[in-house]
């Protein structure tokens, strides 16, 4: 799956003209787009100097922030959406920050790697950890410190009684919805505790 | 390329309104500039100085050697704020001792120098008097407000009071207000100051004398705060002046220790700092300038609440603190920007983890400066 598509694709769930927060926002890349082509306002937090740099360079508004120190300068429900793309596999605390997201955001968009993917199995049958396009890490550098699968989440939201709008796997720029959990490489979910 | 400074002068004869009540019948301000203005006067950028600095920001005095201004690595030709494409204004603070009206200037009203009768200046009547220098230069807009410690506090100053007229604010290693423990430090300061028996209640110029003992006490202490801890003991450590086996002599007999003498490297370097310091600073000055940095609290009229004070704020902010800083500590920095937060107001935020505490907004780090660097691009 191309960049550009899967950009488009979680782009297309953020309403036109939201306020966004998006956790653990890389270069920005995703930022400017939602700014760009759907006329969103808000900020990316990310700790890395490099790419807090890309950012800036970009003109998108950064702060160089802990997720792992929580949400703390943010209000209740001071954003339409908080996303989480591809952040959730690399903290420490998932519950706490899935709790943060939906405290801060009326939605929170949520993506992430699903282990529970075919190849991922099929490599853990065999007896070796998945090293796969999606997941190309070997097992002891991987920055992945959570790996979950799409129904390891459905769980979590249920136990956090969150309401889940919308839950799709993609797979080579398909959605899928029909055996995600087996299916589909990647996981996204667009959840909500009102 | 070599950029060559000049201090112009710009003297006001429209009273200064001050926030004490008290007023300046007249006053001359010192400012340099760097770059051209452009025809639309769009890219003008105003620093602010610190505590200690001056208007001289960058570049050098014609033929004056070692007189590089003291934001050289940052301001001027093909530097982070790039006076190719800015025309960068640094205005000296009232009160101060280098050039603008201060202390040891005649007072017109007793015809002798001010002395401690120099009126109490707080941020605000400094940012005001820059705002008529800005406006007589005929300069309706800053492209940005940009300054570090008690800069940073003028730049919110300006967001605050002339909002209008701020497009970007850059606010370094800052603070909302400062807390207890940094007026107490200030307070020691003053009292090494005001005790010094040299001082003569402020008015030692009719005695020909200086505070000297005073001002290096205080800007020891001063120098204490700005390091961190761990860059102290990198630098100095307890590294001894003397070979361990040298003894001190004292009344005609050698001992190996002494209470009076200096022993330890970071005793010669605070020394050091304090004798330069003496030299060239003056003390109401010191006096004055601390006084501003604590009374400066833009929340104070709101009870508080720094999210209502800047709600008044236009500007666009970058914000940075730096991860050893205590003397204006990070914390304090992610005050501001939860108020900006609070107020939807653009900002962009940098924790740079540099190890050389609050001097570290002085200082070369490759982050700090590419970040200054690419904010201005994008402003440009």
């Amino acid at each position: 799956m191309s960049l550009k598509k899967y950009i488009e694709i979680i782009g297309d769930m953020v309403p036109q003209k939201s306020r966004i927060l998006d956790l653990g926002c890389g270069d920005g890349l995703f930022l400017e787009y939602l700014i760009k082509e759907r006329n969103c306002s808000g900020y990316g937090i990310e700790l890395d100097d490099a790419n807090v740099l890309a950012c800036i360079k970009r003109g998108v508004n950064v702060l160089q922030l802990n997720l792992e120190e929580g949400l703390n300068l943010f209000e209740d429900q001071s954003f339409d959406v908080v996303l989480q793309i591809d952040t959730l596999q690399n903290i420490k605390n998932a519950e706490t920050m899935l709790t943060e997201t939906t405290r801060v955001g009326k939605v929170g968009l949520v993506t992430f790697p699903n282990f529970a993917h075919w190849p991922n199995r099929l490599s853990v049958l065999k007896g070796r950890m998945p090293v796969t396009k999606h997941l190309p890490f070997q097992w002891y550098d991987t920055p992945n410190i959570r790996v979950a699968t799409f129904d390891d989440f459905y769980n979590l939201a249920r136990k956090k009684k969150l309401k889940v709008i919308e839950a799709f796997g993609l797979q080579n720029e398909n959605k899928i919805k029909y055996f995600k959990n087996l299916m589909a490489s990647k996981a996204v979910f667009k959840v909500t505790n009102l | 390329m070599i950029l060559i400074a000049q201090t112009e002068k710009m003297f006001f004869d429209t009273p200064l309104g001050m926030q004490s009540g008290a007023m300046l019948a007249n006053y001359e301000l010192a400012y340099e500039t760097y770059g051209e203005l452009n025809e639309q006067k769009s890219n003008a950028v105003l620093i602010c100085h610190a505590l200690n600095a001056s208007h001289h920001v960058s570049g050098v005095y014609e033929g004056q050697e070692g007189s590089e201004g003291w934001w050289s690595n940052m301001i001027g030709p093909d530097k982070p704020v790039d006076t190719n494409h800015f025309f960068v204004i640094c205005i000296n603070n009232l009160g101060s001792c280098f050039g603008s009206t201060g202390p040891m200037h005649i007072n017109p009203q007793t015809h002798e120098k001010y002395g401690s009768d120099f009126p109490v200046v707080t941020v605000e009547d400094w940012v005001q008097s820059q705002e008529r220098l800005i406006s007589r230069l005929g300069i309706n807009s800053l492209l940005a407000v940009m300054g570090g410690s008690l800069g940073g506090m003028q730049v919110l100053s300006w967001t605050l009071q002339y909002p209008e007229k701020v497009k970007n604010a850059i606010v370094i290693a800052s603070a909302p207000n400062l807390n207890a423990e940094n007026i107490a430090f200030n307070e020691v300061a003053r009292r090494a100051i005001v005790t010094d028996p040299d001082f003569h209640d402020g008015n030692y110029y009719k005695h020909g004398v200086v505070p000297k003992r005073g001002l290096k006490i205080a800007r020891m202490i001063g120098h204490i705060t700005y390091l961190s801890d761990d860059v102290m003991n990198t630098k100095f450590g307890r590294t001894l002046k003397r070979d361990v086996q040298n003894k001190h002599e004292i009344k005609d007999q050698k001992y190996l220790y002494t209470t009076q003498n200096i022993e330890f490297e970071i005793e010669s370097y605070l020394r050091y700092q304090g004798d330069k310091f003496s030299e060239y600073f003056d003390a109401n000055t010191y006096l004055l300038i601390t006084r501003a940095l604590d009374y400066f609290d833009p929340a104070k009229n709101y009870n508080g609440n720094l999210s209502e004070a800047f709600k008044e704020t236009k500007a666009k902010f970058l914000i940075i603190s730096f991860t050893t800083d205590w003397r204006f500590s990070s914390d304090r920095s992610q005050e501001l920007v939860k108020a900006l937060l609070d107020n939807e107001r653009q900002v962009t935020y940098l924790n740079i983890s540099a190890p050389n505490g609050h001097d570290a907004f002085l200082l070369d780090d490759q982050r700090y400066m590419s970040a200054i660097r690419n904010y201005f691009m994008q402003i440009k």
